[in-house]
């Protein structure tokens, strides 16, 4: 059985580094997420915002530092992360030949889900209708409205987001802002290259540049665009 | 861990039934493996050794083709993510794969066993069949086994077509040697059950020893 961490940091990371051979992609950093809180990510590309969301997803190991996600301690207990995060990456991770639905109701079986929470679901990111497609004939915006639901499968108490709303439309965005977007009080951590929309996002910015940690301060677009200099 | 192990095996069935990628050119291959050596032995038929040979290499050939495939829809489609954010036994990934590569070596012997016949062999197959058919699933067990560890080692790397082969022929070796030295009488009309039940013999124990390995340390594979 795994405990819920007290109210409080449900993240908590000090002075992690992840190196990918010589080249250090995360140099010292640390910071808290406390429950209901957004923590926006944001530095050029290459900065290593990716690599800090796969670390917290604990799809990679952290090389050094303190790491605990969810009461977890990373890497030794990502047993008890693993389930328990909704990480909504680059990849859709769908499988092409799959339908829509074929591919929610494998991740379902994966996680104990009901088979009702795949329709849920499906309606609730506006899917219905093509659903039952094979994956590879969807657009980029209707794999990521199917990659929101993925993620959203389990209910985690914990988003990882990475450009959520990369590829979507106007409508599709009103669709999922809901589900994962500030309206959704659900704890956050995301990345965004919008500098003035990923600020209004969030309730805290950490800046990235090469792997350290330039900023963590209260989202301000105009020091965000010092990233990028 | 079963519940999981099916759904990915499920899952895998239905991706291969839709693409039909790995279990028609397995079994194309053999086939035409087997034509090659029609032609190329300058005989009608074979009997004995050579016939338990010529079936052997084939098929342990074939394996590879499958072995090849087995993770790269999980690796090319981000599905091992997916794998690795679940909470799930990691070893249910590998029994599925194990499960669906033996499936497709099965199937894959229903269409080549009797091409081989049809082609090469001299004596007749139906006698023998209830041995060869034990020979056979016991082997395919253990490439089952073996082929899975193999494809999640190599799927990492970017010459993956390479490793494959230099990473599991040779761990194949006793598969070839049991499988060969089990069916060899069959094909020459002097089957001898003591015979026969000692390569079965080596066959299980192959079998077993990977299939412990292999869940041993399976999960370290998946590891970052």
């Amino acid at each position: 059985m795994v405990e819920e961490p007290p109210d409080g940091a449900l993240v908590e990371v000090e002075g992690l580094e992840r190196r990918y051979g010589e080249r250090a992609a995360l140099d010292g950093i640390s910071f808290e997420l406390r429950r209901g809180e957004t923590l926006g990510l944001f530095g050029p590309n290459g900065a290593g915002k990716s690599t800090l969301l796969r670390v917290l997803a604990t799809l990679i190991r952290p090389h050094a530092g303190s790491v605990k996600v969810l009461g977890g301690a990373l890497p030794g207990e990502a047993w008890k992360v693993r389930g328990r995060v909704g990480y909504l990456g680059h990849d859709p991770l769908l499988y092409r030949e799959l339908s829509g639905r074929e591919n929610l109701l494998f991740h379902a079986r994966l996680h104990r889900v009901p088979e009702e929470r795949v329709d849920e679901l499906i309606a609730a990111v506006g899917m219905h209708r093509r659903a039952g497609d094979p994956v590879r004939e969807l657009s980029r915006g209707m794999l990521q409205r199917l990659s929101a639901a993925r993620t959203l499968l389990h209910d985690p108490p914990l988003l990882l987001l990475d450009e959520p709303y990369s590829g979507l439309d106007p409508a599709a965005r009103e669709l999922l802002e809901p589900l994962i977007g500030r309206a959704s009080g659900r704890t956050r951590v995301l990345v965004s290259h919008d500098l003035e929309e990923g600020a209004a996002e969030c309730d805290r910015a950490l800046g990235l540049r090469a792997g350290r940690q330039m900023l963590l301060d209260r989202p301000d677009p105009a020091r965000l665009k010092e990233l990028y200099r | 861990m079963t519940r999981t192990a099916w759904a990915i095996l499920r899952k895998d069935l239905q991706i291969e039934l839709r693409t039909k990628e790995s279990v028609p050119a397995m079994a194309l291959f053999s086939v035409t493996v087997f034509v090659l050596f029609h032609f190329g032995l300058k005989r009608n038929e074979i009997e004995g050794d050579l016939a338990a040979g010529v079936l052997w290499v084939t098929l342990i050939l074939a394996t590879v083709l499958a072995v090849n495939r087995l993770f790269v829809n999980e690796r090319e489609q981000g599905g091992i993510d997916g794998l690795l954010l679940a909470p799930i036994d990691r070893t249910a990934v590998f029994l599925a794969k194990a499960a669906a590569l033996f499936l497709y070596l099965v199937l894959v012997e229903v269409v080549a066993v009797p091409a081989f016949a049809l082609l090469l062999l001299g004596p007749d197959l139906l006698k023998p069949l209830p041995s060869l058919v034990a020979i056979l699933l016991l082997a395919d067990l253990g490439l089952a086994a073996v082929g899975a560890l193999v494809s999640a080692l190599a799927v990492e790397t970017r010459a993956r077509d390479l490793i494959v082969p230099l990473l599991l022929l040779p761990l194949l070796v006793p598969v070839a040697i049991a499988g060969a030295n089990g069916t060899s009488p069959l094909f020459s009309g002097s089957q001898s059950p003591h015979e026969l039940g000692k390569w079965l013999g080596l066959l299980g124990l192959y079998d077993m020893v990977f299939l412990l390995v292999s869940i041993a340390v399976f999960d370290f594979l998946l590891e970052d």
